[in-house]
């Protein structure tokens, strides 16, 4: 007997067969957040962040990205048997997100459904829980999502960067794929960079934990032993994504790891929207997905606190050249802006402030 | 609207579900069970494509209670492909960026929360058409 594989191997080889994105439309910008908190305009790590409407909620962009997902293929209804919701912040407390999302996607009801949490890994829990359903047989589409409405504490350092926004991935066995899944892991621990206890509004970091024991250990853990398994070197990969919680952390993460500024550049949205939580890794991968050809090879690695890490090695098929045409892309949503100039706007927007 | 009365229309509100008579081809929504033309009770389902055109516009400024957010919001009479019009709020969209005749397309949004039970009602708004299909060839070209 072989020594058992650190990678997570289905018995049918899976894909991507589809996407979607979604990122809404209103962007503040960071310095009108500094303006109101004192912060020197130089101490700010983005310049806008992605805001959601007063009429959108986590379940409200799943939808979205999950019918562009659904737009891009010809594939029937009763052959979707999951759909996943990876979210921390969702509409209710206890009701699933995912039953609205399947309810207007017309998947109901013979579909297994539910909301996954694992803070800004939930998405990417999500799309391992697809993989599983589809390789084992169970399914021959899953639909996995990561989406969020980032909360954070007014005047809080995570006010800068917690934004809206996510991805859609359907899943299917690898000859429907546009991007064939060649090997992924999962890399966990139990560390305390980052929590919010039951009850509680707002998330704490845990301040010691957040950088080199939290992020960027679990992220290189998990791509380094990941291309271990594979027999591959970052030079193998045209793109890279990660999570991406500020610019400097991807940066300086693609830095230890052997990538360039090349391979990350079409995922690398935080810049323009901030940290779309478990939307983030999600949304660079669509992004990549956009512009990408086949033979490409994709590394991507997503982060959650508490803490670990995903990743899969992917390979895009020449099917990518034949998803339909006229389903927005990544670059449509982030041309589509309306720019908030005031922070009390923004307050009622993230439904910090109501009329009373 | 009562609540248990959008609970019972969701897949009308949620993914435009209408019916068509089979007979003398009719469209209804919501969807209605026989034909109010020809009497006949053999209709199909039929779910409308999402996409419209505004033929008017109004501006609300005394929203009905539970949509307090409503306040100043455009509501739009739609006319749809299928041969349908209805009223329906725009949302994503400043009064200065919108006129009549313009393309839009639906999408599923917060109607209104019940203040006493904290329910969320969810269902179709319009708003312009995003990317225009001008993403068209994008990874085929
Ligand atoms: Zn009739």
């Amino acid at each position: 007997m072989s020594a058992p594989s650190i990678l997570l191997r289905t018995e049918h080889r899976v894909g991507i067969a589809s996407y979607g994105a979604y990122v809404p439309r209103g962007r503040i910008r960071t310095e009108a957040i500094a303006a109101c908190w004192g912060l020197e305009q130089k101490r700010v790590p983005i310049r806008a962040k992605s805001v959601p409407g007063p009429d959108e909620d986590t379940a409200t962009m799943c939808i979205e990205a999950a019918q562009n997902a659904l737009r891009r293929v010809a594939v029937a209804a009763d052959q979707i048997r999951a759909v996943w919701v990876g979210t921390e912040s969702k509409p209710y407390a206890v009701k699933p997100t995912s039953t609205v999302v399947a309810e207007a996607l017309g998947l109901t009801p013979f579909i297994s459904a539910a909301d996954m949490e694992f803070a800004c890994k939930a998405g990417s829990e999500a799309m391992q829980t697809a993989m599983a359903y589809v390789g084992s047989g169970m399914a021959r589409y899953a639909l996995a999502i990561g989406m969020d409405t980032a909360q954070s504490r007014p005047g809080d350092s995570l006010e800068y960067t917690a934004a809206a926004g996510g991805a859609a991935f359907l899943f299917g066995r690898a000859e429907n794929a546009v991007a064939e899944v060649e090997g992924s892991l999962s890399y966990v621990t139990d560390t305390p960079d980052f929590f919010r206890h039951a009850h509680r509004h707002y998330p704490q970091h845990g301040q010691r934990f957040t950088g080199d024991a939290a992020y960027f250990h679990h992220s290189q853990q998990a791509t380094r032993a990941l291309l271990d398994a594979l027999g591959r070197a970052p030079q193998d990969y045209r793109w890279a994504v990660f999570h991406q919680p500020n610019p400097k952390f991807v940066r300086r993460l693609a830095r230890q790891l052997g990538f360039t500024e090349e391979q990350i550049r079409p995922g690398f949205l935080a810049p323009a929207i901030g940290n779309t939580y478990a939307g983030s890794s999600l949304l660079g991968l669509a992004a990549v997905l956009d512009i990408a050809r086949p033979g490409d090879r994709i590394l991507f690695t997503s982060y959650g606190s508490g803490a670990g890490s995903d990743a899969l090695s992917l390979v895009v098929t020449p099917r990518i050249g034949s998803l339909r045409a006229g389903v927005p892309r990544v670059r449509d949503y982030l041309e589509r802006k309306q720019e908030i100039g005031d922070y009390g706007v923004y307050l009622r927007l993230m439904k910090k402030i109501h009329r009373e | 609207m009562e609540l248990p009365r959008y609970h019972r229309l969701r897949s009308t509100f949620y993914r435009l579900q209408a019916s068509r008579c089979a007979a003398c081809q009719a469209t209804y929504f919501p969807p209605r069970p026989y034909c109010l033309h020809c009497g006949s009770r053999n209709l199909e389902e039929l779910r409308l494509s999402g996409r419209g055109r505004v033929l008017s516009l109004t501006r609300v400024y005394q929203p009905s209670r539970g949509f307090s957010d409503g306040v100043g919001t455009l509501t739009a009479l739609i006319e749809l492909p299928e041969g349908l019009r209805l009223i329906a709020q725009l949302t994503d969209v400043e009064p200065a960026e919108v006129e009549t005749g313009q393309e839009v397309e639906m999408v599923v949004r917060r109607l209104r929360t019940d203040e006493e039970q904290g329910l969320i009602v969810y269902g179709y708004k319009f708003r312009p058409v995003v990317g225009a299909r001008a993403a068209e060839g994008a990874n085929s070209a």
